[in-house]
């Protein structure tokens, strides 16, 4: 592993090849703004509101900062209009779908989005994958994924994983932003027995969690 | 259905998680379609989480969760298709098999799908029935070629 410094909005940081763009800013305490991000996850690049300006050996060129690596001698521009517009018609694009998310329109007051730009087709879910990726990497249960694709994407939680699992986690919810992932759930629990085959592996779970981790 | 056939399918990738596209793929054509039990056994034989299972499954056009017809009708809508008449032939199709894209007959004769370009545009339009390619096709000489099968 080597060190090397760069340089972030003109300032030397120092950095190693096991490094994102993001987490060297972050070590500087440069802000980069994020939304599919979550630093127990691996990277995923799905919103790209964490664009940047990354100019490396004679080349400028527009990169995803929470997966692009750190490399020697780069510069990096966090802000520019241009970087700004990019995120000001992504959080535009991203309020049709998620209009009361407070993640989006703290984006929008920063970055002067629109947020009746485009018609509102409330969806509630970004498809940022926090909760799929959370579910599948940190607590390894996959009781919630993906389903179809293109414009007919969205999560869905499997109901017999879900009914053994997530009543007693739920650690998902607070990383959505939206509020769509706590409805989903909602959803899948009134669309399934819940209650009869849960209960007694809710009570093996709470047994079982009094172990501290 | 007949778990011996998923587990011969399974076997033959050696049970590989890498391999659940083609093991996947291999069920969808024994089969014709690929039920729900079929999916439980290969997520508990893979250790694949069935929430991956389905995400899969969800995307592929070539995956059908519900069974299919004898035929499989995939008519192409694609560009060219389109503008050397393909609506008229959808038109037809549908009043021949009483069919809308989508949908299987209640005998299991037919179930019929769009697609968008079947790559052998010059002949379009264009339509495979059980993977065989049939072009130039006209509203008449395609009611006549569905007649065909039974
Ligand atoms: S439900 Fe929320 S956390 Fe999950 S993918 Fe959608 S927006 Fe992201
Ligand atoms: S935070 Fe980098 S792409 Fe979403
Ligand atoms: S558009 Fe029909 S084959 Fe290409």
């Amino acid at each position: 592993m080597s060190e090397f410094s760069l340089k972030i909005d003109g300032k030397d940081v120092a950095a190693s090849d096991d490094m994102t763009i993001l987490e060297a800013a972050q070590s500087a305490g440069i802000a980069i703004p994020t939304v599919c991000h979550h630093e127990k996850l691996e990277p995923f690049g799905g919103c790209r509101l964490c664009t940047v300006e990354a100019e490396a050996g004679g080349r400028t060129s527009l990169v995803a900062a929470c997966i692009y690596p750190a490399q020697k001698d780069m510069a990096v521009k966090t802000r520019t209009p241009q970087i700004d517009k990019i995120r000001k018609v992504l959080t535009e694009q991203l309020l049709a779908y998620a209009p009361e998310s407070e993640v989006l329109r703290g984006l929008a007051r920063e970055y002067h989005a629109d947020k009746d730009r485009f018609p509102k087709e409330p969806s509630f879910c970004i498809l940022c994958g926090l909760c799929v990726r959370y579910c599948a990497e940190v607590k390894q249960k996959s009781a919630v994924g993906f389903v179809e694709r293109g414009p007919n994407r969205e999560i869905s939680f499997v109901p017999e994983i879900a009914a053994k699992e997530c009543w007693d986690c739920k650690e998902c919810f607070p990383l959505c932003p939206t509020s769509a992932l706590q409805a989903a759930y909602v959803l899948t629990r009134s669309l399934t027995s819940f209650k009869s085959t849960a209960q007694p592996e809710a009570g093996k779970q709470a047994a079982t969690n009094t172990v501290p981790q | 259905m007949d778990s011996s056939v998923i587990e011969r399918i399974i076997d033959k990738h050696h049970g590989e998680a890498g391999s659940l596209i083609q093991i996947l793929l291999d069920i969808q054509n024994e089969l014709r379609w690929l039920p729900g039990a079929a999916l439980e056994m290969v997520a508990e034989k893979l250790q694949v989480p069935m929430s991956r299972i389905q995400h899969t499954v969800t995307f592929y056009k070539a995956f059908s969760l519900v069974p299919k017809g004898r035929h499989e009708i995939n008519l192409c809508m694609g560009t060219a298709c389109h503008v050397r008449g393909a609506t008229r032939i959808l038109e037809m199709i549908e009043t021949v098999t009483g069919l809308q894209p989508g949908e299987t007959d209640a005998d299991m004769k037919f179930s019929l799908d769009t697609v968008n370009c079947l790559g052998c545009c010059a002949i379009g339009p264009v339509m495979e029935i059980d993977e065989q390619h049939l072009g130039k096709l006209v509203p008449d000489r395609t009611a006549a070629l569905l007649k065909k099968y039974d």
